[in-house]
């Protein structure tokens, strides 16, 4: 996965950039096909037009229609397919191009992406990656700004992950396809165009684990750890430096890695702080949120100075997006749960 | 009509009216139905009595076929049928948990198995026993999946044989997909295929896609059909059609014979007499050969028909008559090569005794290896769920097994 360096669009070769999410992406994406000419892109308008949010811009273009491939409008399809492909010997990369147009697809993933190697005990693998823009706050209709990560993560034989920033998009795509298991790669399609410096040349942090993007200052009088990951980094991130303002240190934990989870940099910042709040946009139930609070409370009992709070999308769905704000966790929900803790 | 290459598709009015030819689900219900007879355009070179029926588009794929050959295929049927009904048998003795017979699609599956090279890529369903056989893969290795001990264990990539796929139509996607990669490959249309049967060892390659009449009402089989057409994969899609999804007659699926949907998405569709083994060799090999050859995909109706239940947990007396199962005894497709087989001078008794003999042994062998089978160990559940290490399964796993040895120990302690 090292590189020495990194051959960028304009042809320099440099070890530092600042990039967008999505360009991160679309670097990654395309270091991979250079790596490997087993790399194959399915997806619907990934070619030509280079992606609804172009995040496959130029490689059609470079790579060919036999590796970036115009699919037809099915995504069950487009999954079904690349599993045949990968059983050939292909590692493919499919788009969906939104979070809302996965479930068509739903079948092949938990039917057959997420039980063949266990089926098989090993002899078939398919080593897919299954790239999904998600998330909501860009003001779209119906379908368009799901978070339905929590539905992947209960499957068995899948794993999922999420990006929050350029460097991780660069990265953690090229560590996914890298990956001989089927990966659920979940791209925050509002955080696209935000930039980042990315190290191209420095060995990455693993694919499946998390990492504290923000340390809490533990002297401070009040400390609370935020678990978050996805769009909601940023917020959190903006959470965080608020409350500095009203004495409150926070730990910001971008998990990062969704299934399986990697929780203990969780436990060892809850066992400080005593305080935890869960950030996601998917709704609460049964959910990522559910899950890390579960876990939480069972390996970090004696630390917890109160329970856990979830600021999460509500248990409905996801509402016409002149509500979005309402519905979307935003700095000050954050804070208020961080007070609730803080007061129990 | 003149060669394969040319084959045409019927005109829409070439063909009798579809709603005049199908019967109304009443009628069938009352045993009037014609799923005994495929129709005009029903491809046929052995008669249910026999005889051998002379077929220019297809003839020339056979011509390899001897005497020897036809008793091969009249062995591989009547073996994989003896295995077949003594799975039932385990069933019904409490060794499988479930069997499902393919009693009645022997031809179907025989024929299109052996019309594979070995660098051909299969993708069966839950029934295609027979299709395993032709593979090579020893049918022992099927039965783990139905005495509910294992999801399939043979050599996957060796036989070219996926794994019994049981979600309806899920393996017709995937079969493209892999056709896709086929063509990618550069394994396609490089005329090393050069149609003269058996006898023509390509380096071309094709897959094949078995699935079901009741699978065709699936969208996966529509979107496989779609991207196939579209990607000219080289993919041959095999339909048996045995007359019932469980207890839907094919009526239930489509108003037009499942052929002639081949037509809308812009490739060929040809109704085989299913119950023939060599009209489904000799079709088979053309279909592939099309497919080797760049100008797939192309669709197989294999007309035939369930002479048992669905599975060994099914009543087909609760949905058809026995009348249907008698008019159907009489197009057997191991009698019909052996009826050929002995007007010809084929084959003498001793030759059909000795294969009874031996399906009688295979049988046997089978049965041994089956009820000898031991239980999985309870640590199976937790291997290979993923290709990486799993710390979180493993603890579960760990937990489990010293949850176990508890019981275990508290038991020594009695």
């Amino acid at each position: 996965m090292s590189r020495t360096a990194q051959t960028t669009e304009q042809g320099a070769q440099q070890a530092v950039q600042t990039l967008t999410i999505a360009k991160g992406l679309n670097l990654g994406l395309r270091s991979a096909m250079e790596s490997d000419n087993k790399v194959v892109l399915l997806g619907e308008d990934i070619g030509r037009l280079g992606g609804v949010f172009r995040i496959t811009d130029g490689l059609q273009k470079d790579f060919g229609e036999d590796r970036v491939l115009d699919t037809p409008l099915a995504e069950s399809g487009i999954i079904g397919t690349a599993i045949g492909l990968a059983v050939r010997g292909y590692r493919p990369v499919c788009e969906i191009q939104f979070d809302g147009f996965i479930f068509p697809g739903f079948d092949q993933i938990v039917s057959q992406l997420s039980k063949l190697h266990y089926r098989t005990q090993g002899k078939v693998r398919v080593p897919i990656v299954v790239r999904v823009p998600y998330g909501g706050g860009i003001g779209a209709v119906e379908h368009h700004s799901e978070s339905p990560e929590s539905l992947f993560c209960h499957v068995a034989g899948l794993k999922v992950v999420s990006c929050s920033n350029p460097a991780d998009a660069y990265w953690m795509m090229q560590q996914a396809i890298a990956c001989d298991d089927p990966v659920l790669f979940f791209e925050p399609k509002r955080r696209y165009w935000e930039k980042g410096e990315v190290d191209t040349i420095t060995e990455p942090a693993p694919l499946f684990a998390s990492r504290t993007v923000r340390p809490a200052n533990y002297q401070a009088s009040h400390t609370a750890t935020l678990a978050t990951y996805g769009p909601q980094v940023r917020t959190c991130l903006d959470a965080a430096t608020a409350a500095e303002d009203d004495g409150i240190s926070l730990d910001v934990i971008d998990l990062r890695s969704l299934s399986p989870l990697d929780l203990e940099p969780v436990f060892e910042s809850v066992r400080r702080t005593g305080r935890l709040v869960v950030v996601t946009e998917a709704p609460s139930e049964s959910s990522i949120s559910s899950e890390v609070a579960a876990r939480v409370q069972q390996e970090c009992f004696y630390s917890l100075e109160a329970p856990v709070q979830r600021v999460t999308g509500f248990d409905t769905p996801y509402p016409p997006a002149k509500l979005e704000e309402h519905y979307l966790p935003d700095l000050d929900r954050v804070l208020y749960a961080v007070d609730q803790a803080l007061a129990w | 009509m003149s060669s394969p290459e040319t084959w045409t598709h019927p005109e829409p009015g070439a063909v009798p009216a579809a709603t005049a030819a199908q019967p109304t689900p009443e009628q069938v219900i009352a045993g009037l139905r014609a799923t005994t007879e495929g129709g005009t355009e029903l491809t046929q070179l052995l008669t249910p009595e026999g005889e051998r029926v002379a077929s220019p588009i297809f003839d020339g794929f056979i011509t390899d076929v001897d005497a020897e050959q036809l008793r091969g295929l009249y062995r591989d049927m009547v073996l994989v049928r003896r295995a077949d009904r003594e799975a039932n048998a385990l069933q019904r003795q409490g060794q499988l948990g479930i069997w499902v017979p393919l009693l009645g699609q022997e031809a179907a599956q025989i024929g299109s198995g052996r019309a594979l090279q070995p660098q051909d890529m299969a993708f069966p369903s839950y029934r295609e026993h027979g299709v395993a056989w032709a593979r090579g893969v020893d049918l022992k290795e099927i039965l783990g999946i139905f005495r509910c001990s294992d999801q399939g264990d043979w050599d996957f990539q060796g036989s070219k044989l996926h794994p019994y796929t049981i979600v309806i139509g899920n393996q017709v996607l995937n079969a493209t997909g892999y056709a896709m990669g086929q063509k990618f490959d550069g394994k396609v249309g490089n005329g090393s295929d050069n149609g003269a049967g058996g006898a023509s060892a390509s380096t071309d390659e094709a897959t094949i896609a078995y699935f079901g009449d009741g699978a065709t009402s699936q969208g996966d089989v529509h979107e496989g059909f779609v991207w196939a057409s579209v990607y000219d994969a080289p993919v041959v899609f095999f339909c048996q059609n045995n007359q019932w999804a469980i207890s839907e007659p094919t009526e239930r699926q489509s108003r037009l014979p499942l052929y002639q949907r081949a037509r809308g998405y812009g490739f060929p569709g040809v109704r085989v007499d299913g119950n023939d083994v060599l009209a489904c060799l000799a079709v088979t090999r053309w279909a592939l050969h099309t497919c080797r050859n760049g100008n797939g995909p192309v669709l197989i109706e294999a007309f035939t028909y369930r002479m048992d239940a669905h599975t060994t947990s099914d009543d087909p007396t609760r949905y058809r008559l026995t009348d249907e199962l008698e008019a159907w005894r009489l197009k057997d497709p191991i009698e019909r090569v052996r009826a050929h087989l002995s007007r010809t001078s084929g084959a003498d008794q001793d030759f059909f005794d000795a294969i009874d003999a031996e399906a009688d042994e295979f049988a046997a062998d089978l049965r041994d290896y089956c009820v000898n089978m031991a239980d999985p160990p309870p640590e199976r559940i937790f291997s290979n769920v993923y290709a990486d290490p799993s710390p979180v399964l493993d603890a579960q796993r760990d937990s489990y097994l010293s949850y176990l040895a508890g019981f275990a120990s508290t038991a020594g302690e009695e």
